[in-house]
């Protein structure tokens, strides 16, 4: 059947309007849940960077958040490490700071979140510093969290997540096996400076003598760069905190 | 649009049971002689990319059912309004509008599982079954046969991706479902006895060789040559 041009045109606007009521509507309705879901997700993968994956996959939504709210306390920071509490008027918390955006600005501008996990209820009995992570992998943004012992020297663990690495090879970061490599690690060398921990080109080699090596992922040695300028970058930005807390626990331990 | 052709359309015919042989047919037929991944060879992608668990695939194969389904069945209520020229598009529209919907109820309901299916679930929009079966059967055919059909065809897509899975799974990571099957059986047999699990089928190339090795059973079961 032949019909004419402003019958299709007709139809084509209406097919168009309906469909983008439907997809609106739904957007708006699921809104919420989903915002919710995003910021659940996004206190595993904080506390992914200190606790097993399978402990925290084996909490109910409502216990993740209760382990959250007991274990860490957050603040921010600026690029000398002052701690920031507004930011042009308005208040600012770290689980409010979107560390993608962030990342567009200059290094100097950017607000730094700082997670710190601690004892049950007891904010001063600090186990570690966990520090979100911003770059770019191989085909899009990657992102993750380091969490740093007392000694702002020993990772404890990290989390890295990303957006569209290829699957099997750069997408590995995101497995357990790949993210135990950081365990242990330090990020100062001998002379107090601060060269990170990189991951290495070539799978299946030893690093287990050297503090600031890991093995890499066969495959996906451009995902590996992307990730170890991340972590490089992001320690450098977060260095005037790290020596300022490496500092006082210093004095602490006299 | 002239009042002839939907006389047409509407043209009364003796009522049919509501399942009578021939939409048994419609359903039974892709399940296994007409199977869209191993008789006609579609959505192959998909296949191989989430096979590799039990869970992610069956959200994978309910999401294929929903949409080829429902797209069927929209695409058939408006098929004689559809203006010819443009029915591609038209098409394209419904199912990637069915799939958005698909995967924001995913964000919102089952995060972990979005995150995990992530494009795989965008990627049905292009998955050949769907387009395939709007364009042979929902356009020529009335709504609840096309519901039918719709769901014979994603049936038969789900139930192979779903054995995919269960072999990929079982074999490369020793459980189904995520349940630990293959240490509960080497804890039985004591601590000596390990059975290894095969790191080829947790990658792609090991969906290919089951999909073969289905392929290969079913051929030799049904008699089907390849013409």
């Amino acid at each position: 059947m032949q019909q004419s041009n402003a019958y299709i045109i007709t139809f084509s606007v209406i097919l168009t309007v309906v469909l983008g009521l439907l997809l609106s509507g739904t957007a708006q309705v699921l809104g919420p849940r989903q915002q919710e879901a995003i910021a659940l997700d996004k206190k595993k993968q904080i506390l992914g960077a200190v606790i097993s994956g399978e402990e925290i996959a084996a909490m109910s939504p409502q216990e993740v958040n209760e382990y959250y709210s007991s274990h860490v306390g957050s603040t921010v920071v600026d690029i000398n490490g002052k701690e920031v509490t507004e930011q042009g008027g308005v208040a600012v918390s770290a689980e409010n700071v979107d560390v993608a955006k962030n990342y567009k600005k200059p290094a100097e501008e950017r607000l730094y979140p700082v997670f710190i996990y601690h004892e049950e209820g007891d904010p001063s009995a600090v186990k570690s510093y966990i520090l979100p992570l911003y770059g770019a992998g191989l085909w899009d943004a990657i992102w993750g969290y380091m969490a740093l012992d007392t000694d702002m020297n020993t990772v404890g663990g990290v989390t890295l997540a990303h957006a569209g690495e290829t699957p099997g090879l750069g997408a590995r970061i995101t497995t357990p096996e790949v993210q135990a490599r950081y365990q242990g690690k330090e990020i100062f060398d001998e002379s107090g400076d601060l060269v990170g921990v990189q991951m290495q080109k070539g799978e299946g080699k030893d690093y287990s003598s050297d503090p600031h090596k890991i093995d890499g992922m066969s495959g996906a040695t451009i995902t590996g760069t992307g990730v170890n300028n991340m972590v490089k970058s992001y320690l450098d930005h977060y260095k005037a905190y790290i020596e300022s807390k490496k500092s006082s626990s210093a004095v602490a331990a006299l | 649009m002239s009042a002839e052709t939907l006389e047409k359309a509407i043209e009364k015919k003796p009522a049919e049971a509501l399942l009578s042989k021939r939409r048994k047919k419609l359903v039974t037929d892709p399940l296994v002689d007409e199977n869209p991944i191993t008789i006609q060879v579609l959505g192959i992608c998909s296949a191989l990319a989430v096979t590799t668990q039990m869970k992610p695939t069956l959200v994978m194969a309910i999401s294929v059912i929903f949409v080829v389904a429902m797209s069927n069945f929209v695409i058939s209520i408006m098929r004689n309004t559809i203006p010819s020229r443009v029915r591609i598009i038209v098409q394209l529209a419904v199912v990637a509008t069915l799939v958005t919907l698909v995967s924001e109820v995913l964000k919102a309901f089952a995060y972990d599982m979005y995150k995990e299916l992530s494009v795989f679930v965008g990627l049905i929009i292009t998955n050949c079954i769907v387009m395939g079966r709007l364009e042979a059967f929902a356009l020529g055919n009335k709504p609840y046969d096309s519901v039918l059909d719709g769901l014979g065809s994603a049936l038969g897509y789900s139930w192979i991706i779903l054995t995919v899975a269960f072999f990929r799974e079982l074999w490369g990571s020793g459980s189904v479902f995520g349940i630990p099957v293959f240490d509960t059986i080497s804890g039985i047999f004591g601590p000596d006895f390990k059975l290894a699990t095969n790191g080829l089928m947790v990658s792609p190339v090991g969906a290919f060789i089951i999909l073969g090795l289905i392929i290969w059973v079913q051929r030799t079961k049904t008699g089907y040559v390849e013409h």
